[in-house]
């Protein structure tokens, strides 16, 4: 794995503060000399109460794909139910488009142990699995092994830290299937089950998660962020972040652009066109931008030309409408979402005027018709039929109404599945064929 | 009447060797609550061991954890890492995915199998393409989380990025 470039001065590293120090190792000395585990030991001196309301105060965000607010989501577990708890981390990382959570497993494994620890203690939970994709097939070794550093330090197992409080963490290998990044598909991966998504309602494991217990699943990101809440205080942890999205969110960028890879970004501090022109140094000599994907393959892609009409503050402080150009949209997961797609799990895939939008497509659609776990109808079959259809286009034999029927096949899908793996598969159809559609058009009838 | 020969192969079951009869007892125990969750590890510790899950191990994962064996086949079919025959040597995974195919990894893919000698048109449903010597498997898998280092491939556990042409030759060569 290549060691990160020296940082942007936009960027604020925090979650990467560590990887990014020469020589730093994933052992618990160099850990410890950092700063290591003083949150989890300050977070016993804490009320569990006033921990999460730190955290609902930093506004942070889940960074797995939602952008849930951990804290209202940690709000829903009652600590003394007299049930047992559980703590699921997500770290199956298979949104096309991310690679920030494998450096974190395997370069820092500490700081996630640091995370589970906080909130463990927090949600009076007293077993926690990290579930990693077993293509990090040394992660799993590389977190097994500060466990049991851990461990031999008493900061893990029984009365951690002398507070006669247990804790156990084991790490969950998958088996290559991107649905068990769903987290009821992971629960029941964790079960041994076949993966398939849990009908809702209820909405959140924190009802009913793991072996039927009040779960919390949270990305491998999220859970470092908690740390940092407890080390710089909610005030100035959410001052680095935006209305409600607070913090720093580790963006990878990949596609066309001069440099590629992970920047951890003050949330809301940069616009699209600073990340890509000023941080990843621009597009390749002679291009021009056509299209970004703006937070993992799922997240509805953005024409270079497209004006957003999106709320901003005006000069007396009321938020007032304005024009948008895709490169001023700042990277907040607001501003995102109001330009209609989403700030996902912050992977941004550039594409420049090289590309053809058909082609493009059909890879993804080929992605979700490898990825659809099968269970309801509406997607098995779905997506089959948009990787067909595009398929058939690019190859150049598709009919004049293709573009179409790719639309209205993606159109039953979203809405009419267990999971939101529906939306994932159809939203990249439905945008595509929308904004490229002259593009489309064109390849559509050939014969 | 002839005589009816039957061939019995050597099942997996049979041959479980001490230390990894002790992986698995230590796999088990980090599921206190419920011990069919050790599905997923002891089918990553039986392939690690054996290359491929035969139909003894998938009998013998269920009977050692209570189950019936569909439970324990319908998961070895479900997730694309767990194969029931055997692989090539050296298994190349090459990532498929968007930001990797921009980068060239079906040519990438295209320039393995040819180097090899597989047929980069095989499907993976009846096992991994192999090349006829048994020397490599290769396959196209779904994004690696690599995709700032693009293309990326995996040679058995090791994740090789920006792969090159030249890249291709030494990998090839060095399996061979
Ligand atoms: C199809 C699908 C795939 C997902 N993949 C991932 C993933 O790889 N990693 C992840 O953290 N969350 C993934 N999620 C989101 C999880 O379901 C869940 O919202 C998240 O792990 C919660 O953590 P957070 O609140 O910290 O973001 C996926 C969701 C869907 C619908
Ligand atoms: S697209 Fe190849 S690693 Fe993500």
């Amino acid at each position: 794995m290549s060691t990160l470039p020296s940082a942007h001065p936009k960027e604020r590293r925090i979650i990467f503060g560590n990887v990014s120090e020469p020589n730093y190792a994933p052992d618990l000395e160099t850990y410890l000399k950092h700063g290591g585990y003083n949150e989890a030991k300050k977070a016993f001196t804490m009320k569990p109460d006033e921990i999460i309301a730190e955290v609902k105060a930093a506004n942070l965000r889940g960074r797995g794909g939602a952008a849930f607010p951990t804290g209202v989501k940690w709000g829903f577990i009652r600590r003394d139910d007299g049930k047992p708890h559980y703590l699921c981390v997500n770290g199956d990382e298979s949104e096309p488009g991310t690679f920030k959570d494998r450096i974190i497993l395997h370069q820092d494994p500490h700081q996630l142990l640091e995370g589970i620890i906080i909130t463990c203690f927090t949600l009076n939970i007293h077993l926690a699995y990290i579930y990693i994709r077993c293509e990090f097939t040394h992660a799993k070794a590389i977190l097994e092994k500060a466990i049991e550093e851990a461990k031999a330090r008493g900061f893990l197992g029984k009365n951690i830290f002398g507070q006669g409080f247990d804790l156990d963490v084991y790490v969950h290998e998958g088996g290559g299937a991107y649905i068990c990044g769903e987290e009821t598909s992971l629960l029941e991966s964790i079960e041994g089950k076949r993966p398939y998504p849990r009908i809702k309602p209820p909405y959140f494991p924190a009802v009913l998660g793991l072996y039927m217990a009040p779960t919390i699943v949270n990305n491998v990101e999220t859970i470092c962020h908690v740390k940092h809440i407890l080390r710089l205080g909610s005030a100035e942890y959410a001052k680095m972040g935006t209305a409600g999205d607070g913090g720093t969110r580790i963006m990878c960028v990949s596609g066309d652009v001069m440099r590629p890879g992970t920047y951890e970004l003050p949330v809301g501090a940069v616009t699209m066109g600073e990340l890509i022109f000023d941080i990843c140094g621009g597009l390749k000599p002679g291009r021009s931008l056509k299209a970004i994907i703006p937070g993992g393959s799922s997240s509805k892609v953005l024409r270079a030309d497209e004006v957003f009409k999106i709320k901003k503050p005006g000069p007396d402080g009321a938020m007032v409408e304005q024009e948008t150009k895709l490169l001023d949209i700042v990277l907040d997961a607001a501003s995102v979402a109001a330009a209609g797609s989403m700030i996902g799990s912050a992977a941004v895939i550039v594409m420049d005027d090289s590309r053809n939008m058909v082609w493009a497509l059909n890879n993804l659609n080929q992605f979700y018709a490898h990825e659809s776990c099968g269970q309801c109808t509406p997607c098995r079959e779905g997506v089959l039929w948009m990787s067909k259809i595009s398929t058939r286009m690019l190859a150049g034999g598709g009919h004049e109404n293709d573009p179409k029927m790719l639309h209205t096949v993606a159109d039953n899908i979203a809405g009419r599945t267990i999971c939101a793996f529906g939306e994932a598969a159809s939203w990249p159809t439905q945008s595509f064929t929308e904004k490229f559609a002259e593009e489309f058009a064109a390849a559509a009838g050939k014969n | 009447m002839g005589l009816i020969m039957t061939l019995t192969p050597v099942t997996q079951s049979s041959q479980i060797p001490p230390a990894l009869l002790e992986k698995i007892e230590e796999a088990i125990t980090h599921y206190p609550v419920s011990k069919r969750s050790a599905a997923l590890p002891l089918m990553h510790l039986w392939q690690n061991h054996f290359g491929y899950i035969d139909e003894s191990g998938i009998e013998w994962i269920a009977a050692k954890l209570e189950l019936q064996p569909i439970a324990i086949l319908e998961i070895v079919t479900f997730y694309p890492w767990f194969r029931q025959t055997a692989p090539g040597k050296t298994i190349i995974r090459v990532c498929r995915t968007l930001s990797c195919a921009m980068a060239g990894s079906y040519e990438l893919h295209d320039q393995l199998c040819k180097a090899t000698g597989i047929d980069s048109a095989a499907g993976h449903d009846h096992g991994l393409p192999t090349s006829p010597d048994g020397k490599f498997s290769v396959e196209f898998v779904e994004c690696l989380a690599s995709c700032g280092t693009a293309p990326v491939c995996m040679i058995n556990n090791d994740l090789v990025e920006k792969v090159t042409p030249a890249d291709i030759t030494t990998i090839v060569a060095q399996h061979s």
